[in-house]
C-alpha cells in the first residue's frame, strides 16, 4: 500500500496503462510539459515522448475528433479535457460521433476512447470551472459514464476505463484531487471492483444515502456525524453512472427502506430523477419514504463566494435524511 | 498590397491586385474533350484506363439515377444525388492506392464504387435499413458522416495514427483523403482539422467538392475568399481543380497523396464543380437557383468531355459505348431489384451494438420489448 493523492494515483495508473499497452495515448490542452493544470499528467511527456503524450491544439471538438481518427487506426487515446465548463464544445464529437459509432457501424467499430474530466466545484473557481454535466452523458446511450471518488479507485477505474472498448466519459472530482488515500499499486487490475459496480462505501442500517464524485466524501462524513445522533447511514458510491448498478442500488435500500440521492449536480433532470424512478419502482413495497434528492439547485453555477451554498454539504444533506425520516 | 518578387518586396497598385499562379483552374481535359497538359501535372494513362475511368463515370451516374427513382416510388426515404460531381469523385477515388483510407460525406458514392462498396448497401441508409453497413476497414473507406465536417478530424486522426505505425513512407506509406463540401468550410470542425493537419503534419488531403451550393446557400454565405485560397493561412498548399475535369482530379489527387506519404503533410483540394441536382430528393433548387446557371454547367459535363475525347481520339468506339450503356442498365436493373426486395432489420435489432456487451439496464429493456412483441404472437409465429 502506498499512500498518494487522487491526482496522483491518476497519474500512476495513467504510466501503468501507457507502459501495458503501446496504443494508449494521452492528448489535451497542455497535458505534456506542464503535466496538465492539475498535474495528473506530469511527468509522463518526459517519459513517453511527445508521440504519445500529446499537446493538442487549443480545441475541444478536434481532441475528441482526432481522437476518435486515432482510434479508428488502433489507438487508445486518453483525453484530457482542462475543465468541466469545456467540454461543450465537443459535444458533437461526443454524442453525435464516438458514442454513436459502434452502433452505426452495426458492431464494426471499436472506439476505446476515455475522455476525462475534472468537474464539480468547491475550488473557488470562475465560470464553468465548477460544474457537473454528467447526466448529459448518462443521456447518451453508446457512452459509459463514471466517476472515480477516491485515490484507489482513481487509480484501478482509469485503468479500467482504458481497457475497455466502449467510449467512457471519466468524471474526476476536482476538488479531491489532492486527498490523499492508500492505494495498491501493485494490485492485479483483474481483481479489481468491475468498473460497472457500485460500492457500498460505509455499511448502515437505517437510511441508504447513495452519491458518487466529490460528495462520497462529503456523504461519509454525514454519516460519522449522523451516526453520533443513533441513525446509520449506509453509503453508496455509485462509481458507474451509466449504466448504474441498479441492482447494488436496491440491494441497500431494500435493506435499509430509505434513499437519499446526492449530487452536485442540479437536481432537476439529474441523475438523482433516474435513480429515484428505478428504486420506487424496484422497491416500492420496501420504501418507508419517497426517495428523495438533495443537489445543485435549477440554476446556473452561482458565482464562487456563493458555491458553499448551493453546493450540498453535510448539513444539507443531513436535512435530507431528517426528511427521509418525516414520512 | 504587397507582393514577394524575385526577393523583393515590391507595391502593387490597387487597381492589379496580384494573381496567385494557382488561382487558375487545373485542368487537363476541357469541357470539348481536348487533352491540354500542365507542367505540374504530367499525366500518362493508356487508353484502357482512360475508358476504365469513362465506364466508372457512367455507371455512377447511373446507380444515381436509379436512386433518385426508387425514392420518387417509395422505396428510399431520401436520396443524395451526385449528379454533376461524378469526375471529382472518380478521379479522385481512382487517385487512392489500396492502402489509403478515405472519410467521406453521405454524397460520396462515386468514390464508394472505387473503394468497392457495392451500391446496394449505400441504399440501405437511404431506406432506413441501417446507418451504414460495409466495414470500413475492409474496403478503406469510412462510414458516410452526416454531420457537416465532422469527419475533417477523424481523418486527421488517423492520419496521425499513420504517423505513429511509421508509415509515413514514401511509396510503402499510407494517406488519408477526407471529403467536404463548400458549406462545410464553414464549419470549426473543418478549420480545427486544418489547424492539427498543420501542426502535426498529417499525411491528410483535404479534397473540398466545390458544388456551389450549400442546400440553398451559394459560395458567397461561406467565403469572400476562393476556397483553396484557405489552406495558405493555415500553413500548407491549397490548389483549385476542374471538378469536372476526371484526369485532373486524378492528377492532384494522386500528386497530393504522394506528398502526404512523403510526409509533406496535408493539402487542399479545391474540386471546382456543380450540384446538378437538388441537394437531396427532398430539395426544390428551383425556389434558389436560375435554371440557367444549371444550363451552363451542362455544357462541362464531365462525362461528355471524356466521351467526346475517347471517341474524337479513336480511343474507343461506338461498341465500346454501347457496351458499357448495356452495362449501366444491367448495374441499375440489379440495384432496384436489390433494393426492392431489401428486408427490413427484425425490431429486436435495435438492441445490437449499443456496447460491447449490453449492459443490465438495455438488457432488461430488451427482455421486455421481447416479452411485449411476444403478446402479440399469432399462431403462424412472433412478428419479431
Amino acid at each position: 500500500m502506498t499512500t498518494l493523492t487522487l491526482s496522483k494515483a491518476l497519474n500512476e495508473g495513467l504510466r501503468k496503462a501507457l507502459e501495458n499497452d503501446p496504443k494508449v495515448l494521452i492528448m489535451g490542452e497542455d497535458v505534456g510539459k506542464l503535466g496538465g493544470v492539475f498535474r495528473v499528467t506530469d511527468g509522463l511527456q518526459k517519459d513517453f515522448g511527445e508521440a504519445r503524450l500529446i499537446d493538442t491544439p487549443l480545441a475541444e471538438s478536434g481532441i475528441v475528433g482526432t481522437a476518435i481518427g486515432l482510434a479508428l487506426r488502433g489507438y487508445r487515446p486518453v483525453c484530457e479535457i482542462q475543465f468541466d465548463g469545456f467540454v461543450y464544445p465537443a459535444a458533437n464529437q461526443i454524442i453525435s460521433q464516438l458514442a454513436k459509432m459502434r452502433y452505426r457501424s452495426l458492431g464494426n467499430l471499436s472506439l476505446p476512447v476515455v475522455i476525462r474530466i475534472p468537474c464539480g466545484g468547491g475550488i473557488g473557481a470562475v465560470e464553468h470551472h465548477s460544474e457537473s454535466p454528467e447526466a448529459v452523458f448518462a443521456h447518451t446511450a453508446g457512452l459509459r459514464v463514471v466517476a472515480c471518488a477516491d485515490a484507489s479507485d482513481a487509480f484501478t477505474m482509469i485503468q479500467q476505463s482504458i481497457n475497455c472498448d466502449d467510449p467512457v466519459i471519466f468524471f474526476e472530482p476536482k476538488r479531491r484531487y489532492w486527498d490523499k488515500g492508500e492505494v495498491d499499486t501493485a494490485a492485479n487490475l483483474a481483481d479489481a471492483m468491475p468498473l460497472n459496480r457500485a460500492r457500498v462505501a460505509l455499511k448502515g442500517t437505517d437510511v441508504t444515502l447513495l452519491t458518487y464524485g466529490p460528495l462520497v466524501r462529503t456523504c461519509l462524513e454525514a454519516a460519522m456525524a449522523a451516526r453520533e445522533d443513533g441513525r446509520s447511514i449506509e453509503v453508496v458510491d455509485l462509481r458507474s453512472l451509466s449504466p448504474l448498478d441498479v441492482e447494488t442500488i436496491c440491494d441497500s435500500v431494500r435493506r435499509t427502506g430509505r434513499c437519499v440521492v446526492a449530487h452536485e449536480a442540479p437536481v432537476y433532470a439529474g441523475l438523482g430523477a433516474e435513480i429515484a424512478a428505478r428504486v420506487t419502482e424496484r422497491c416500492f413495497y420496501h420504501l418507508e419514504a419517497p426517495v428523495l434528492r438533495v443537489g445543485g439547485f435549477a440554476t446556473p453555477y452561482p458565482p464562487s463566494r456563493l458555491e458553499d451554498f448551493y453546493l450540498p454539504d453535510l448539513d444539507r444533506i443531513l436535512d435530507a435524511v431528517d426528511r427521509s425520516f418525516g414520512y | 498590397m504587397t507582393v514577394e518578387s524575385g526577393g523583393a518586396t515590391t507595391t502593387a497598385p490597387a487597381s492589379q491586385p496580384a494573381v496567385d499562379p494557382s488561382s487558375q483552374l487545373i485542368q487537363l481535359l476541357t469541357p470539348e474533350g481536348e487533352r491540354i497538359d500542365h507542367p505540374d501535372y504530367p499525366l500518362e494513362l493508356t487508353s484502357a484506363e482512360i475508358r476504365d475511368l469513362y465506364r466508372d463515370l457512367v455507371l455512377v451516374r447511373r446507380i444515381d439515377t436509379e436512386a433518385i427513382a426508387l425514392q420518387r416510388q417509395g422505396e428510399l426515404g431520401i436520396w443524395a444525388s451526385l449528379l454533376g460531381q461524378e469526375a471529382a469523385q472518380i478521379g479522385s477515388g481512382r487517385a487512392l492506392g489500396p492502402q489509403d483510407m478515405a472519410f467521406p460525406t453521405y454524397r460520396e458514392h462515386g468514390v464508394a464504387w472505387c473503394r468497392g462498396i457495392d451500391p446496394v448497401k449505400l441504399l440501405e441508409l437511404y431506406r432506413g435499413v441501417s446507418h451504414g453497413g460495409w466495414a470500413p476497414e475492409e474496403h478503406k473507406f469510412h462510414l458516410y458522416t452526416i454531420v457537416i465536417g465532422a469527419q475533417t478530424l477523424h481523418a486527421t486522426g488517423y492520419a496521425m495514427g499513420i504517423q505513429r505505425d511509421g508509415k509515413v513512407d514514401g511509396d510503402n506509406g499510407e494517406a488519408v483523403i477526407v471529403y467536404f463540401g463548400d458549406g462545410a468550410t464553414s464549419q470549426g470542425d473543418v478549420n480545427e482539422s486544418f489547424v492539427w493537419a498543420a501542426v502535426f503534419n498529417a499525411p491528410v488531403v483535404f479534397f473540398c467538392q466545390n458544388n456551389q451550393w450549400a442546400i440553398s446557400e451559394p459560395l458567397e454565405k461561406q467565403s469572400r475568399i476562393p476556397l483553396y485560397q484557405r489552406a495558405r493561412g493555415f500553413g500548407f498548399p491549397g490548389l483549385r481543380v476542374d471538378g469536372n475535369d476526371v484526369l485532373a482530379c486524378y492528377a492532384v489527387t494522386k500528386k497530393a497523396l504522394a506528398a502526404a506519404r512523403e510526409g509533406q503533410g496535408p493539402t487542399l483540394i479545391e474540386a471546382f464543380t456543380y450540384r446538378m441536382g437538388a441537394h437531396t430528393t427532398t430539395d426544390d433548387p428551383t425556389r434558389y437557383r436560375l435554371a440557367s446557371e444549371l444550363e451552363m454547367w451542362k455544357l462541362k459535363d464531365p462525362i461528355e468531355r471524356v466521351r467526346a475525347y475517347l471517341a474524337r481520339t479513336g480511343q474507343a468506339d461506338p461498341d465500346f459505348f454501347a457496351a458499357i450503356e448495356e452495362e449501366a442498365k444491367k448495374v441499375g436493373a440489379r440495384v432496384r431489384e436489390a433494393c426492392r426486395t431489401m428486408l427490413d432489420p427484425p425490431p429486436l435489432a435495435i438492441f445490437d451494438n449499443v456496447y460491447t456487451e449490453p449492459n443490465a439496464i438495455l438488457q432488461a429493456e430488451r427482455d421486455q420489448y421481447a416479452a411485449y412483441l411476444d403478446s402479440f404472437a399469432t399462431e403462424e409465429g412472433a412478428p419479431r
